[in-house]
């Protein structure tokens, strides 16, 4: 399923119930309102006492499933089950709270059993954070007590496919805190789809060459690795094996947005080799900002982590 | 109290047990925030705050300010840095609007790696209307 269509599943689910007529687990009682203040730090005396109102933040911690999850009586909905495992198929199986944004209308005190219902409002197209690729899902919900409004809560989450990290030697019990900050974990860099129209290219990157294919019938060259000619559509080629020379076409020099595995600024040159045909790589040698179109280039392999070899630009200095 | 005023500035160390202890408070047993094994294999680096505590905190560094009298009329956070334990956050805030009695506060929580949350809170202080301080 392309992206286009996988964002119009997604679209159906905004304007759908996530939970209907929920009810929370407890009701708001001491304990809980105590054992919060004792995480919190709150000292404030209107959470005390005999006249104690619960933390108005703790909106939300009224409607959580908890341990035991949102099963019967929780109010959740087929479809938001439905829309996370929609989400979580496609490989975006992590998530994260972004934003949370709560009105109080009416206190809550103990003794009060609160109901929600909860509405989907939006399911964003496809993003790229720091964390990883995903979608935003932003909920609504309505928090009551004996059918008066008691709070609204507006929760937006990130479901996303992480981004890889490397964790060379990095076992249970060591880097923790500001250690960890300063040494952060490095992102991989995506790893290539090899498959049978592409395999012998990157067979020959494991070698050192940069292979271009060569139709059989009429002795174009192409690139990338197609199955058939561009020019006569022959199945039937060969490769000849770059000599490493090339100038600089066109490129970019990427600023922003920021991946994981990349350092920004970076240079991305389209190279035109010497045989005529051209590939994207990154050029290297040189500041970002003094590449330059016409600019002389040569081939060189560069490993970039322990299982990834890649064809790379070195600009030749005049 | 008036528009421009400014909060002093609360650090919280972030450590395990505020970050462990504030999941369990708030109901939220989502791996991420007590198993540090789990939230790597996901791609953090350790556990992490859960937004619920951060909410929390943000609630709790309103009313000290403002008082025993101080109700929290609505909290509007975004998150973005992980709090991760061993760093410190640093709770600042500013004044941006008084109506009556009920303040609007700009607030920001800046850890180690950057702006851990930036929100708006409204908070009603009985018998602290506009202009007095």
């Amino acid at each position: 399923m392309n992206e286009a269509d996988f964002l119009g599943r997604l679209k159906k689910f905004e304007g759908q119930p996530a939970a209907t007529a929920g009810v929370g687990k407890d009701l708001v009682n001491e304990p809980m309102i105590r054992h919060w203040c004792e995480a919190m730090g709150d000292t404030h005396p209107a959470y005390t006492g005999p006249d104690a109102i619960a933390p108005p933040t703790m909106l939300q911690a009224w409607t959580m499933g908890g341990l035991s999850g949102h099963g019967d009586g929780t109010g959740r909905t087929s479809g938001y089950e439905e829309l996370f495992e929609l989400l979580d198929g496609a490989g975006f199986t992590s998530v994260v709270a972004t934003d949370c944004e709560q009105e109080y209308v009416r206190d809550l005190r103990p003794g009060d059993r609160v109901s929600y219902d909860a509405v989907i409002e939006t399911v964003s197209e496809r993003k790229t954070t720091k964390l990883g690729t995903g979608h935003f899902v932003t909920t609504r919900m309505d928090v009551s007590v004996d059918g008066e409004l008691a709070g609204t809560h507006r929760f937006r989450i990130l479901k996303y496919a992480p981004a890889q990290r490397s964790s060379p030697g990095k076992g249970p019990g060591r880097a923790e805190g500001r250690e960890a900050e300063q040494a952060p974990l490095r992102a991989l860099r995506p790893r290539p789809v090899i498959n049978r129209d592409n395999a012998g290219f990157w067979a020959g990157i494991a070698e050192h060459r940069l292979l271009i294919q060569r139709c059989e019938e009429c002795a174009e060259l192409r690139f990338p690795w197609l199955p058939g000619c561009n020019a006569c559509g022959s199945g039937r080629w060969d490769t000849v094996g770059a000599s490493g020379s090339g100038t600089v076409f066109s490129y970019v020099v990427m600023h922003h947005p920021p991946f994981p595995a990349f350092d920004p600024p970076y240079a991305v040159g389209l190279i035109e080799l010497a045989e005529g045909v051209r590939i994207i790589s990154n050029v290297v040698g040189v500041a970002a900002d003094e590449v330059r179109i016409g600019m002389p280039v040569r081939l060189e392999f560069r490993r970039v982590d322990d299982e990834l070899e890649l064809p790379v630009f070195r600009a030749e200095v005049a | 109290m008036k528009a421009g005023d400014e909060l002093a500035p609360l650090e919280i160390p972030i450590t395990r047990t505020l970050i462990v202890a504030g999941a369990v408070a708030s109901r939220d047993y989502q791996d991420v925030h007590h198993d540090a094994e789990i939230a790597r294999e996901k791609g953090s680096p350790d556990i992490f705050m859960n937004i619920l505590t951060t909410n929390g905190l943000v609630g709790r560094y309103i009313t000290d300010h403002f008082g025993p009298t101080a109700r929290l009329r609505s909290v509007r956070i975004r998150l973005g840095a992980p709090n991760y334990p061993g760093d410190i956050m640093t709770l600042t805030g500013t004044v941006t609007a008084v109506e009556g009695e009920v303040a609007e506060v700009r607030v920001t929580g800046a850890n180690g790696l950057g702006n851990h949350v930036t929100g708006t809170v409204r908070v009603a202080v009985p018998g602290r209307a506009g202009g007095e301080s």
